[in-house]
C-alpha cells in the first residue's frame, strides 16, 4: 500500500533541496514540498517506472488559521494502479500569495479538484485552463472553507439577470 | 441554392438543473451541431450543503448523520467509510462480529445502489417495468435496514468503534429469505434488458471512455471496471473481512454504457454471494469496543454510577478526543472509491473532514463520454454513471 524504502530514498536524493520533510505516516508516505518544485516532482513520480503514479485521487487544502505560520497547505493524494500504492504530497502556501502551479498539464483529472480548492479556499492554481467556481455560484463572496469565514454568514442576494444577459455569462 | 454548410450552426441547449433525466440536479450546457454534441459544460453544485464546513463545526461522533446524506441510496457505506477512517486515525481495532455486520450492511447497500442505478437508467430509456421491479428489490433491502436501524435512508447506525445496537432476533434469517426474491428481480431484469434489441441499441457503443482516460480523470468503481481494469479496493487493499470472503470482480471490455450495466448486474450477484458467506460465518460476541473513551458507556453504568455519568457527559460535551494527525482512508462504495481525508489537532472536532466522492470524479469525465455522440445518448450515459447529487456536491 505504501511505496518502498528504496523509492523514498530515490525521491529524497533527487529532490534533496526541494523536500522540506518526508515521513511515514499511519497510512502512507508523506512528502512536504516547496511549491516551486511541485511540477517537477509530480512529473517525476508520474514517469518514474518504480513509482508510476497514474491517478490524482484527491486535491484539497487545509487551513491552519492562527495555528501555524504558513496558513495553507495544499494536499495531493496520488495512486498507482499498477503498483497499488499511494503517496501524499503537501505544499505549504502563504496567505499573502496563495498560488500554486496547476498540475492539470500532467493529470487532466486534477481539473475539477483544483477548481473546488479555489472555490472553497481561494487558492489560485496558476495556468489552470478554466479556474471557475464549481460548487458555488459566480456571485458568491469569499471562500467558505477558510476558518475565518463564519459558519452562519449570509450572502448578498444575487441581482436578477435578464435572459439576454444570461447567455453572455461563462 | 444556398450552401448546406452555412445552414449548420452551433446551438446551445440547456439541460437541467430540473430536467426529468437529470436526477440529482445537475446542469449541462450543451453545444450542438445538428444532433451532434460538440461541447458539454457540466455544472454541478446545485445540491451543495457544505458537508465539510458542517463537519468542522461538529464533534467527531456527530458527523454520522451528515455522512448519511452523501450517497442517500447507500448511506450505510458512507457511515462505514467514515467510521473506518476515524478508527484508523485513533488506532482502534473493532470486534470480529462488528466487521461481519458492517460487510453485510455494505453489500446490502451495494445491491440497493446498483438496483437504483439500473432502475433509473432503464426508466429513462422507456423500460418502466424494469424500474418497478428494481424498486421492489430495493424496498426488500430497505425494509431490512429499517428493521435494524429504524430508518430507511438515514440510518446513522455505525459508531466509532462499533455499532449503535446489535442485530434484532431473527434478522439474519429474514435477510437470507429476501435473497431469492432479489435474485428473481435480477433475473427478471436480466431477461427484460440484457438481450433486448432496443436496449442494446441505446447502450452499446454509447458513452465510451478509454482505459487511459478513465484512469487519468479519476474514474473508480463500476465505471472504471467497465473499461477492463480489474481494480476493486475490496481485493486490492482488503478492509473489514473482505480478504476472507470469496467473490469475483466482474470487468467489461469496451467502457460503454452496456458494459457498465453488465458490470453492475454481475456485482449484485457477487454481493449476494458475499452476504450468504457472511451470514454463514457470522461470529457471536460484542458489537463494540470496551474503551469508553471512544464509545458511550452502557446505560446501567450511566444511570447507577457517578463515573458513568461523568464519562457520558464528557463524551457528549467535549466529543471523542482523536489524537493529532491525519489519515486518508478509502473504501469501495457502490460508485467507486469513497475516501475520507481527516485532519485532527487532538481536539473533539476535526480540523478537516474531506470526502473524496466517486461521483465528483465521474462527472468530470462526462464531457469526454458524450462529446461526439448524439444528444439522445446523454440520457443513457448519465444514467449509467449513476451520479448521486448528495455525494457529488456534498
Amino acid at each position: 500500500m505504501t511505496i518502498s524504502e528504496d523509492e523514498v530514498k530515490k525521491v529524497r536524493e533527487r529532490f534533496e533541496s526541494d523536500i522540506i520533510s518526508s515521513y511515514q505516516d499511519k497510512d502512507m508516505v508523506v512528502f512536504i514540498l516547496k511549491k516551486e518544485a511541485l511540477l517537477r516532482f509530480v512529473q517525476f513520480i508520474k514517469e518514474d517506472p518504480d513509482i508510476k503514479m497514474e491517478q490524482v485521487t484527491d486535491i484539497t487544502a487545509v487551513d491552519w488559521y492562527q495555528k501555524r505560520d504558513v496558513r495553507f497547505e495544499v494536499v495531493y493524494h496520488f495512486y498507482s494502479y499498477t503498483k497499488n500504492h499511494r503517496i501524499r504530497v503537501k505544499v505549504p502556501v502563504e496567505e499573502q500569495d496563495p498560488k500554486v502551479p496547476s498540475i492539470t498539464g500532467l493529470f487532466s483529472g486534477a481539473n475539477w479538484f483544483e477548481r473546488e480548492c479555489w472555490d472553497m479556499y481561494g487558492i489560485v492554481f496558476v495556468n489552470h485552463p478554466d479556474l471557475r467556481r464549481i460548487l458555488l455560484y459566480p456571485e458568491f463572496v469569499g471562500h467558505p472553507l477558510r476558518k475565518d469565514y463564519p459558519i452562519d454568514k449570509r450572502q448578498p442576494l444575487v441581482k436578477l439577470i435578464k435572459p439576454e444577459e444570461r447567455r453572455e455569462r461563462p | 441554392m444556398s450552401d448546406l454548410n452555412e445552414r449548420v450552426q452551433e446551438i446551445t441547449v440547456n439541460m437541467g438543473p430540473s430536467h426529468p433525466a437529470m436526477h440529482g440536479t445537475i446542469r449541462l450546457l450543451i453545444t450542438l451541431v445538428g444532433e451532434k454534441v460538440v461541447r458539454c459544460d457540466t455544472q454541478i453544485g446545485y445540491l451543495h450543503r457544505a458537508f465539510e464546513k458542517m463537519s468542522e463545526a461538529n464533534k467527531w461522533q456527530a458527523i454520522f448523520p451528515y455522512t448519511d446524506r452523501l450517497n442517500y441510496v447507500s448511506p450505510l457505506m458512507n457511515n462505514v467509510g467514515y467510521a473506518q477512517a476515524v478508527e484508523k486515525l485513533i488506532g482502534i481495532d473493532i470486534p470480529e462480529r462488528t466487521k461481519y455486520i458492517r460487510v453485510l450492511l455494505c453489500e446490502l447497500s451495494r445491491i440497493a445502489d446498483h438496483l437504483t442505478c439500473i432502475a433509473a437508467a432503464s426508466m429513462e430509456l422507456g423500460a418502466f417495468t424494469v424500474f418497478l421491479y428494481c424498486m421492489e428489490g430495493r424496498d426488500l433491502i430497505w425494509d431490512r435496514i429499517e428493521e435494524l436501524t429504524g430508518a430507511r435512508v438515514t440510518p446513522a447506525y455505525i459508531r466509532i468503534g462499533g455499532l449503535a445496537r446489535d442485530l434484532p432476533e431473527g434478522f439474519l434469517d429474514r435477510t437470507l429469505s429476501i435473497l431469492p426474491r432479489i435474485e428473481k428481480v435480477i433475473g427478471d431484469v436480466d431477461a427484460l434488458l440484457t438481450e433486448n434489441p432496443i436496449f442494446i441499441e441505446r447502450m452499446r457503443g454509447t458513452g465510451v471512455i478509454s482505459q487511459a482516460d478513465a484512469i487519468e480523470i479519476g474514474f473508480t468503481g463500476p465505471c472504471l471496471r467497465s473499461t477492463g481494469i480489474k481494480h476493486d479496493l475490496r481485493k486490492k487493499s482488503p478492509y473489514l473481512v473482505y480478504d476472507r470472503l470469496e467473490f469475483d470482480i466482474p470487468v467489461g471490455s469496451n467502457g460503454d454504457n452496456y458494459d457498465r450495466y453488465m458490470v453492475r448486474m454481475e456485482e449484485m450477484r457477487q454481493s449476494i454471494r458475499i452476504i450468504r458467506q457472511v451470514v454463514r460465518d457470522m461470529p457471536g460476541g460484542k458489537i463494540s469496543i470496551d474503551n469508553t473513551m471512544y464509545i458511550l458507556p452502557p446505560k446501567e453504568v450511566v444511570y447507577n454510577t457517578i463515573e458513568g455519568v461523568v464519562n457520558h457527559f464528557k463524551l457528549i460535551i467535549d466529543g471523542i478526543q482523536v489524537p493529532a494527525g491525519e489519515v486518508y482512508d478509502a473504501t469501495e462504495a457502490a460508485n467507486g472509491e469513497l475516501g475520507f481525508y481527516l485532519v485532527s489537532d487532538g481536539g473533539g472536532k476535526p480540523v478537516k473532514c474531506r470526502v473524496r466522492s466517486p461521483s465528483f470524479a465521474l462527472m468530470q469525465g462526462l464531457e469526454k463520454m458524450v462529446v461526439g455522440g448524439s444528444l439522445a445518448d446523454i440520457i443513457p450515459t448519465f444514467g449509467s454513471i449513476n451520479m448521486i447529487g448528495g455525494e457529488c456536491d456534498r
